[in-house]
């Protein structure tokens, strides 16, 4: 089985199958390793949908796999995350199945408490960011709950302080809902509580709190790291019941008293912010009983004396007519002289205005505005006749005007002269008439005195051969027949139709053949 | 008391009682109601403190752990004795 002084190769050394390697080898580190303790700092984590986690370690030169199986998860102490410097504690172990090696790590710690807080304070910034701390955020608490949910463990002196606490003050219902204050279990199940708790429904058979407390008592760092965990913290922060935080004592400050609605230094302190003391409650409504019956009392006392008061205050009758009596008698005395001073005053007054006033006056007045009427009326007449005769007037002076004989004798002369134009228009009519015809019967002799019938006259003929004027011989003789034309007729001789002069049987013929030429 | 005449005081909460009663002794105290309306006021007042007593009285103790199943999910209650 020894591998490493195997003889050389190709000596017939039985073979080892790869299963029987790998066991060697999974034997070997097992065995060489054991338990160990790896100090590094997290790498990427996963955890499976089997629940089992897988995470790697790494220091500034090497990586080692890691893996923690689902029932071991619960026992690590930490949740790991990455960034975190951890010691991580476990069984070294070889797969052979895929010839890798890896840690089972099954506890886990943070590698020192200045890692620890560091790692506290990226979470605070981190939740800060997010508004998680807002003081709006925060919830009254409600002044007497009627149901109070307590999130803490079961075993241990703070679900007893609290439960005292609360006995002494105002007993209360309680529902305590148990988890693990420590441990890597510790956060899952309190983030758990505080979102089952909001889930249940208000007077269901488990009745819904109206207050919850997260408590646990004082402890290290690790011990409360729990209550660090971002899950616990956005539960916390985001449960529509009002939450009282109560972890450690009073110097720890965790995740989760930021996030909570109020922050209780000690599990006791929360149960004294949960209640209020119940019999100085009842003190105070029989207190308040006796205030009302004094109240009502002295209300009714103070009316009382008040109207004892105002009724001494009332004057007597008589004394509130008095005055008012002697006015009255004063003013009657004056009444009757102010009315005849009045009456006196009044009738001097209308005696000067009426002495005015006489029927004379006014038929004076009619008088004279009658005198003025008649002097108006007597002009009106002649007015109106004296236009008409001017007007009248001037009509018979453009009527002496109107001379009717002017007018005949104007249309007398009118007349002639018209008769006059027509006269001359006729006449001139007549000699340009005269004058035309003289005129053509002088350009008639012209033209009879320059056409060639005058020279015929005078011994001159015109010889004609077939229709053309013959002026030569030679032309005579070629032409078949000549006609020849004399002042009173024409004649026809000879031709080249060897008919000797033979005259043409139809003269009568020819002129209008030869008018044509003229 | 013209506030809120709607709300049922014997459906108050023992705040909503204790506030209202504290309001009512007010304006008794100051005396500046009406007779009449001090005497509602004062019937009012008596109902509000029957409703605080009998809130007061309902001071009784009750404590149940709740039972989780193997995955943590809540089952039932059990009564918790000797804490």
């Amino acid at each position: 089985m020894d591998l490493i002084d195997s003889p050389e190769p190709g000596s017939n050394t039985p073979e080892f199958t790869v299963s029987e390697v790998a066991g060697s080898v999974k034997k070997l580190i097992e065995a060489e390793l054991g338990w160990v303790r790896i100090k590094g700092e997290v790498g990427r984590v996963i955890i499976a949908r089997s629940g089992h986690m897988y995470f790697d370690l790494k220091d500034d030169r090497s990586v080692l796999s890691c893996m923690t199986w689902k029932g071991q998860v619960s026992g690590l102490g930490i949740v790991p995350e990455e960034g975190m410097e951890v010691i991580a504690e476990g069984k070294m172990t070889a797969s052979g199945f895929q010839s890798k090696f890896a840690l089972n790590a099954q506890r886990m710690t943070v590698a020192g408490e200045g890692a620890l807080m560091a790692l506290l304070e990226k979470r605070k910034k981190l939740l800060a960011g997010e508004g998680l701390f807002e003081e709006s955020l925060k919830q009254p608490l409600p002044y007497l709950p009627d149901v109070i949910g307590v999130i803490t463990s079961l075993q241990g002196a703070v679900i007893r302080d609290i439960l005292h606490r609360l006995r002494d003050r105002f007993p209360r219902k309680v529902l305590i809902w148990p988890v693990a204050v420590q441990g890597a279990a510790c956060a899952p199940e309190v983030a758990r509580a505080i979102k089952g708790f909001n889930a249940f429904s208000v007077g269901g058979s488990m009745p819904r709190p109206d207050l919850l407390i997260v408590a646990r008592g004082g402890g290290s760092v690790e011990d409360l790291w729990g209550f660090n965990e971002e899950i616990v913290a956005r539960a916390a922060a985001a449960s529509d019941i009002p939450l009282i935080s109560a972890v450690g004592h009073e110097t720890d400050t965790t995740l989760i008293d930021f996030v909570s609605d109020k922050r209780a230094p000690t599990p006791t302190a929360a149960a004294e912010l949960a209640v209020p003391v119940r019999h100085e409650l009842a003190a105070w409504v029989d207190q308040a009983e006796a205030r009302m019956s004094t109240a009502l009392s002295s209300g009714l006392t103070r009316r009382d004396q008040r109207l004892r008061d105002l009724a001494r205050a009332l004057p007597k009758a008589q004394s509130l007519t008095d005055v008012p009596q002697q006015r009255l008698d004063t003013v009657g005395d004056k009444l009757g002289p102010a009315l005849m001073a009045g009456v006196q005053r009044r009738s001097i007054k209308l005696a000067d205005v009426s002495g005015a006033l006489r029927p004379g006056t006014l038929q004076r007045m009619i008088a004279n505005d009658r005198k003025r009427l008649d002097v108006l009326s007597a002009r009106l007449g002649p007015a109106l006749g004296r236009s008409v005769t001017s007007k009248s007037d001037k009509l018979a002076v453009r009527i002496a005007r109107f001379d009717p004989k002017r007018l005949m004798k104007d249309v007398q002369t009118r007349h002639e002269t018209l008769e006059r134009a027509v006269a001359r228009m006729v006449d001139g009519g007549h000699r340009q008439i005269d004058a035309l015809t003289r005129k053509l019967e002088a350009m008639d002799r012209l033209r009879m005195t320059l056409g060639y019938k005058a020279t015929l006259d005078r011994g001159y003929a015109i010889v004609r051969g077939d229709g053309a004027i013959v002026t030569t011989a030679k032309a005579a003789s070629k032409a078949g027949v000549l006609e020849i034309e004399f002042a009173d007729k024409k004649m026809t001789v000879g031709g080249k139709s060897a008919k000797p002069s033979k005259p043409s049987p139809k003269p009568a013929a020819s002129p209008t053949d030869q008018g044509s030429l003229f | 008391m013209n506030d809120t005449p709607a709300l049922d005081v014997n459906e108050m909460s023992f705040e909503q009682a204790m506030a209202e009663l504290e309001k009512v002794l007010g304006q008794l105290e100051r005396g500046d109601v009406a007779l009449d309306e001090s005497i509602t006021l004062y019937e009012r007042g008596a109902a509000l403190k029957k409703r605080c007593e009998a809130k007061l009285k309902e001071a009784t103790e009750k404590v149940a752990a709740i039972t989780l199943d193997s995955d943590g999910t809540p089952t039932g209650l059990t009564p918790v004795e000797g804490l």
